[in-house]
């Protein structure tokens, strides 16, 4: 039987499409609804842009001298006390 | 299964082997203190973007980053080792950027904003056909960068805390779960109301940055 999928359906399931969490059946009913809607196509491909932007390590400036001034307020905590667990 | 160009973000290409790292810990909790410099470095950089993802200030973020960092030092033999250490660590980042958002009087909390994990909610996506794709390459823009971390901060406490450490750290699901104290499938809920609303809120700003193809990006299946 074939299975009819609705734009409303496609949005709750963008999330595991992107990540590839569909069964495969569903996902064949997801691409056919995708070759035929543009809004969807749009929406899941705009969302997934959004992982793969998110995750390039050039969104983060990490400001100049960050690490030396990191290792140096460290440096003096190690000097003064040991770890503990409290 | 996750894009690689995503994945290869994930901390896991920068962490040590936990075998390594556990016996590192076992050495600086019996003395060796200055290998904690040595520990600390590969995650140096995702304490920071943890941190500047919820606070959206880069002074701050760095304050906020070295006292995660202290904290880690300080309480590492509460380390048990179930986790990953990098898991351990984005936790108390996590913390730390949350005592620091407590204190903010204009904090949007999830009792404003977020719902229960079993509420369906309406998380209608902004609808369009112009944007397929911001390629990486516009990164280099200083305004685009902003845009992304602005809608970041800008979730609600419960999404964001998703939505960083899967989509921007790079943890897994399990590891999310147990690092937030909530189920994995809390964590997919949440993630996608996270993408959700990222996608709605970055809509009208970003629109600009797309490239406007017809056809759909590739290499979905």
């Amino acid at each position: 039987m074939v299975m009819r999928i609705d734009c409303k359906h496609v949005w709750d399931l963008i999330s595991s499409y992107i990540d590839g969490e569909i069964e495969p059946e569903l996902r064949k009913e997801i691409d056919r609804h995708l070759d035929h809607c543009s809004i969807c196509s749009a929406t899941i491909d705009s969302t997934r842009n959004i992982v793969v932007l998110v995750a390039d390590e050039r969104v983060y400036e990490i400001p100049a001298g960050f690490s030396k001034r990191l290792h140096e307020r460290l440096d003096e905590v190690i000097h003064g006390e040991a770890p503990s667990s409290h | 299964m996750r894009d690689s160009r995503i994945m290869s973000q994930s901390m896991d290409r920068k962490a040590n082997g936990k075998a390594e790292e556990d016996a590192l810990i076992a050495r600086i909790l019996a003395g060796e203190r200055d290998l904690f410099h040595e520990l600390i470095r590969p995650y140096e950089r995702i304490v920071y973007r943890m941190v500047y993802s919820m606070l959206g200030h880069e002074a701050e973020a760095e304050d906020a980053a070295q006292t995660a960092v202290i904290h880690a030092y300080t309480h590492l033999a509460s380390y048990r080792g179930e986790s990953r250490f990098s898991t351990w660590l984005v936790t108390i980042a996590l913390n730390e950027g949350r005592v620091r958002l407590r204190k903010r009087s204009a904090l949007r909390e999830d009792s404003i904003d977020a719902l229960g994990d079993d509420t369906p909610g309406d998380f209608t996506p902004a609808l369009l056909t112009d944007w397929r794709e911001i390629p990486s390459a516009a990164l280099e823009r200083k305004e685009l960068r902003e845009q992304l971390i602005k809608a970041m901060s800008e979730l609600p406490a419960i999404y964001r805390d998703v939505f960083v450490m899967r989509d921007v750290e790079g943890l897994d699901i399990e590891e999310t779960a147990r690092g937030l104290s909530i189920t994995p499938a809390s964590v997919k809920v949440r993630l996608h109301r996270a993408r959700r609303m990222m996608q709605k809120n970055l809509a009208p700003v970003l629109k600009g940055y797309a490239s406007k193809s017809k056809g759909r990006i590739g290499g979905w299946s």
